[in-house]
């Protein structure tokens, strides 16, 4: 079932029984359980924030505690804003972000649809195609430059094997137009199976009676498949797409393992480009401009998403 | 094979109740020692088995890949942590280390132990110790001298029919090389060339992009080309120096070096990539720090006889650089431990332990070491190490280091792997971010 | 072109769907299954071209990943005599001699210690909060479960910096307690969304049958809606447990000699000269199998974890 914050809420009203209790009264009773909760998402979430906030007027860095902290207005929001090298990692980003959303929704949306035919095993099937996106993605990341190997790696030799290609011939890795791709090739190997799973309970979701209707009407499968399930699975595959575009959006571990941004700066993403900026450049006032730049951006894309979503919901 | 599961899986537990209970006891007297992970480290190791043994501390290490060496123990060092309490960084790191008060300054420490910084050789102290450079400052003992040279296969060079071939081609001798030019011809000789039925490739070089990789790599060529990294007579104006047409001679030259003569999947390279790409018998020649050459004479497959030395060649104008690497060793500020750990640095620089150091494998930088008339001879590439140890230069040391390499990383990596724009390109972007990181600092 | 059926699909079909199903299965394990293979081979094995997919297996991987060893000349290993155990037996064949135990235990322990740590503190916070948010009017209710959902958005590498300035501030930079911490901050928001669907799925029925009977609200709670709950609290704990076990930006960035994890450890694994490939394979297995024991206890409840509870199949 899908919900909205809204809801969800709306359904967990409470019922009139407070009047029947001894001990805590209930509104103690629920400040008492959310209280901690709330405390420590302030304190590691929310006042850090605001501390980045501040900072990202200064000209700090960590590494110079002696120096003095002076502040520098927008300059450092103007200096991102108007970097070609943030322009172009935010290029590698789209790049990323489009090809696995695009892959992993059709090939995802596809297994989902051959999986809902309910053959013998499918259960354990599934289990299978599902281990890989429950793995560490760094562990992952590191293990795949081995699998990426131009002479002793096993995807090259695939590859070689079944296109007779020289196996050394190309370097997934090491080729500026093919590195993009290797990316892309193991994010969506490690998450075709999480747009699978939601499109597969969009299936399910699906009650058998509206396409007897259907059927009773003489719609053509063609047509049965176009009108009633995709319009019915989207909000399914909608809500895997935001999930997917937030995560890759904030991707670090998986590229940083398997290319370091590299080669160049070709898959240098934004989070690989703070990092560096953040911890190997330590220009953690600069940094601080980048992280809230970037908030802003995924807060923005994702609330307006979001109300699409809830419009197609609607529907 | 019931049995050795069981086995197995006992030992296993053990290890880890021993690591549990290593984390817990921390009352008795210990130092801790952080540094890289690679062969000279684990000679380390053995050596304080002396030490150890005489003070009653013991030594605990923390060794982290190259790799990411850098970024760990510049984090451990800007965090204030605790962990370490010597630290035997990298020679860049000392301009940062001393003006942020992270490594505690050793004069006085010297003056009472009678440790004499004109004992080491010179551009180990200037490398290594001193901050500002050339200045009685110092903020680090020479620990393991280092420094960018190569290795290559002798075995392949002295087969008469590559020899022939060789001289057929080039119109003369397959010999080690006394020019870049000349050795850019012989990788590209053995490029792709079968030998004993495998095929092999011409050399092995830096690429490396995540950390100094390629910029270790680059600068050894661009040293010798003619590259400066400032105006001798104003410092800080980086414009002609940086970018000049031998600079980008130098660059255009690196790069196809790459495109023609390394092994397929040569483009993010660096210490062990390399190591692993000569000892497996892929590459003729082999560039990397001396570190790596009493494995290489070791070693079971290239070791011996097999493998010769030597510095980088010459550029076109007959110049000679080569890289610095290697590190000192220093007291870190936030440790709690600091009259041991000043101890173990007295240790250290006993002459005999610097004469066992050098014959475990570290390469020591005490002049009464090196200079010894026995050195020279005493490993085959004894010779090349001092050789290399005298046409040494290094990277900026500045405290903005970290942001002066990664701009040169990005840089150059762009170019040589990446193919994108000229040379010229990338050396005038790199005046741009270098200028622009010193007019940050203030030093216009 | 196989399509919708009204009732079961056909035989016809369901045989294409399982081929074509099957045959993606087997590929997309095939990385998986050549990581566990990897652990099992030589040194050269692990790197002969072309790759070896038959091989004489050997611990060797797993006897390196948790041990740092020496190489030495011919002469000193004479003078060590013969191995006496099989572990020293095996490393001796290439000259080498175990030098002491690798940090893998102790980054092993840390990942259990950490990630046990935070998933404990997070279910016992997220139950009462979820609670709380199910069955209470709670002023502002729907902009604080927005806000905890929202924190999860956010870069981890961006929400470092002022973490690491606080960290360093507070000596919890590198900590056990730091990270476990941080790891409850970052999973609680998955575990008061999941939590809240388990306990809205119960019948406020029975709370108010024991309010009835003289139960404090308290006592309602702990003695009906926890027992009742037990499967959301377990299969949330595994996803949590999860979380923690697989990340690395945080850990990579905060912890180094103390507290550091597995994940950041295992890419660093390298043998005596050069990358040692299956010693990180190894290490890898036995670091990913906990996590696919789990996969496979929890594929009822996969979707509403990794959904943050937004898909309830």
């Amino acid at each position: 079932m899908l919900k909205s914050s809204v809801d969800r809420v709306a359904e967990a009203t409470p019922h009139a029984i407070a009047g029947r209790m001894r001990g805590l009264s209930d509104r103690t009773l629920a400040w008492l359980f959310v209280a901690p909760s709330i405390v420590l998402l302030l304190a590691v979430n929310i006042f850090p924030l605001i501390w980045t906030i501040r900072l990202s007027f200064t000209n700090f860095r960590v590494n110079r505690p002696n120096a003095a902290v002076e502040f520098v207005g927008l300059k450092n929001y103007l200096n991102i804003l108007s970097d070609r090298d943030i322009w172009l990692t935010m290029q590698a980003t789209a790049h990323f972000l489009i090809w696995t959303i695009v892959l992993q929704v059709l090939i995802g949306f596809a297994l989902a649809y051959l999986i809902n035919k309910k053959f013998r095993g499918n259960d354990l099937w599934t289990t299978i195609i599902v281990l890989p996106m429950m793995l560490s993605p760094a562990v992952v990341g590191n293990f795949w430059t081995f699998l990426y190997q131009p002479q002793i790696g096993l995807f090259n030799y695939a590859v070689g094997f079944l296109t007779g290609a020289d196996p050394s011939s190309f370097s997934m890795i090491g080729d500026v137009a093919l590195a993009p791709w290797a990316i892309v090739i193991v994010d969506t190997w490690m998450w075709t199976p999480f747009v699978m799973l939601i499109c597969l309970a969009g299936l399910r979701s699906i009650p058998p009676s509206i396409y007897e209707a259907a059927e009773c009407d003489r719609a053509s499968r063609w047509r049965q498949f176009w009108t009633i399930t995709i319009p019915l699975v989207l909000p399914f595959l909608m809500l895997a797409v935001l999930f997917r575009g937030i995560e890759n959006f904030k991707m670090f571990d998986l590229v940083v393992q398997l290319t370091g941004g590299g080669p160049g700066s070709i898959t240098e993403l934004t989070s690989i480009n703070l990092k560096r900026e953040a911890f190997e450049k330590w220009r953690t006032g600069y940094a601080s401009a980048y992280a809230v730049i970037l908030f802003v951006t995924v807060f923005g894309l994702a609330s307006i998403y979001v109300k699409a979503l809830n419009k197609v919901k609607q529907r | 094979m019931k049995f050795r599961h069981a086995r197995f899986f006992a030992a296993f537990g053990a290890l880890l109740a021993a690591g549990a209970a290593g984390t817990g006891q921390a009352s008795a007297k210990e130092l801790t020692l952080c540094w890289a992970a690679w062969d000279p480290a684990n000679a380390l190791v053995e050596l304080s088995k002396d030490f150890e043994a005489k003070s009653g501390i013991k030594m605990k290490f923390e060794f982290v890949p190259w790799p990411n060496f850098a970024d760990r123990m510049l984090n451990e060092l800007n965090s204030g942590g605790k962990l370490c309490d010597l630290m035997i960084g990298d020679s860049q790191w000392i301009g940062g280390a001393a003006e942020n008060g992270q490594y505690v300054k050793l004069n006085d420490f010297f003056d009472k132990e009678g440790i004499k910084m004109s004992d080491f050789i010179p551009a180990t102290v200037v490398g290594y110790a001193e901050w500002p450079k050339n200045s009685p400052n110092y903020w680090a003992m020479p620990a393991f001298g280092d420094v960018v040279g190569w290795s290559y296969r002798k075995d392949w060079f002295s087969r008469p029919e590559l020899q022939a071939e060789f001289k057929e081609k080039y119109g003369r001798e397959l010999t080690v090389p006394k020019t870049f030019g000349e050795l850019k011809d012989i990788a590209q000789f053995f490029q792709k060339r079968e030998i004993d039925g495998k095929t092999v490739y011409g050399a092995a070089i830096y690429t490396e992009r995540g950390s100094e990789g390629i910029t270790m790599g680059v600068m050894d060529v661009l040293y010798s080309f003619g590259f400066k990294y400032e105006n001798p007579d104003k410092p800080y104006e980086l414009e002609g120096y940086v970018n000049s047409a031998e600079a980008v001679k130098g660059l255009e030259f690196y790069k196809e070096l790459y495109d023609c003569c390394t092994p397929p999947g040569h483009s993010d390279a660096y210490m062990s990539e390399d190591i692993d790409a000569y000892k497996s018998g892929q590459v003729a020649l082999h560039m990397n720090f001396a570190f790596t050459w009493p494995g290489i004479n070791a070693d079971a497959n290239v070791g011996g006889d097999k493998s010769g030395y030597f510095p980088n060649p010459a550029g076109p104008e007959g110049a000679a650089y080569a890289q610095l690497g290697g590190q000192g060793i220093s007291v870190v500020s936030s440790s709690e431990k600091q009259e041991d750990a000043l101890a173990y640095i007295k240790w250290f620089a006993q002459p005999e332990i610097q004469q066992k150091w050098w014959q475990m494998g570290g390469y020591s930088a005490l002049l009464k070491v090196v200079e010894d008339p026995g050195f020279a001879t005493s490993q085959p590439y004894a010779q090349t190490f001092l050789d290399s140890m005298a046409i040494v230069q290094d990277f900026w040391a500045e405290p903005s280091y970290a942001s002066l390499l990664q701009a040169a990383q990005k840089r150059f990596h762009d170019y040589v792997v990446a193919g994108q724009g000229t040379a010229e390109d990338a050396l005038d972007g790199l005046v741009k971010d270098w200028t622009q990181v010193f007019d940050d600092e203030g030093k216009y | 072109m196989s399509s919708y059926s009204v009732t079961e699909p056909s035989l016809r079909q369901k045989w294409v769907a399982g081929i074509l199903v099957v045959g993606y299965a087997l590929i997309t394990i095939l990385p998986l299954i050549w990581i566990i293979a990897t652990g099992f081979k030589t040194p050269s094995d692990a790197i002969a071209y072309p790759p070896k997919t038959f091989f004489t297996p050997t611990v060797e991987g797993y006897v390196n990943v948790f041990t740092t060893r020496t190489r030495l000349s011919q002469e000193q290993l004479q003078a060590l005599g013969e191995p006496t155990t099989w572990y020293d037996k095996l490393v001796r064949k290439d000259g080498l001699v175990i030098s002491g135990p690798s940090r893998f235990a102790e980054r092993f322990t840390n990942s259990v210690i950490i990630g046990f740590g935070s998933t404990v503190l997070c279910i016992v916070l997220g139950t009462v909060a979820a609670y709380a948010f199910s069955r209470f009017k709670v002023p502002l209710k729907d902009d604080l479960l927005f806000f905890i959902l929202s924190t999860r958005m956010m870069p981890p590498i961006a929400v470092a910096i002022p973490i690491f300035l606080m960290f360093r501030s507070l000596g919890l930079s590198d900590t056990h307690a730091g990270m476990i911490l941080l790891y409850t901050a970052v999973n609680l928001s998955l575990s008061v969304w999941l939590l809240k669907g388990f306990i809205d799925e119960i019948p406020v029925e029975y709370e108010e049958a024991a309010l009835i009977d003289g139960y404090t609200r308290f006592q309602a709670f702990y003695k009906v809606v926890l027992p009742q709950a037990a499967t959301g609290i377990a299969s949330t704990a595994i996803f949590c447990l999860i979380f923690a076990w697989n990340e690395y930006a945080f850990a990579v960035l905060l912890t180094s000699g103390n507290a550091q994890t597995a994940p950041p450890f295992i890419p660093t694994i390298i043998g005596v000269s050069g990358q040692d490939w299956p010693a990180v394979a190894a290490g890898a297995t036995i670091f990913l199998v906990p996590v696919m024991v789990f996969t496979i206890l929890l594929r009822k409840h996969l979707l509403r974890g990794i959904t943050f509870g937004a898909v309830r199949k």
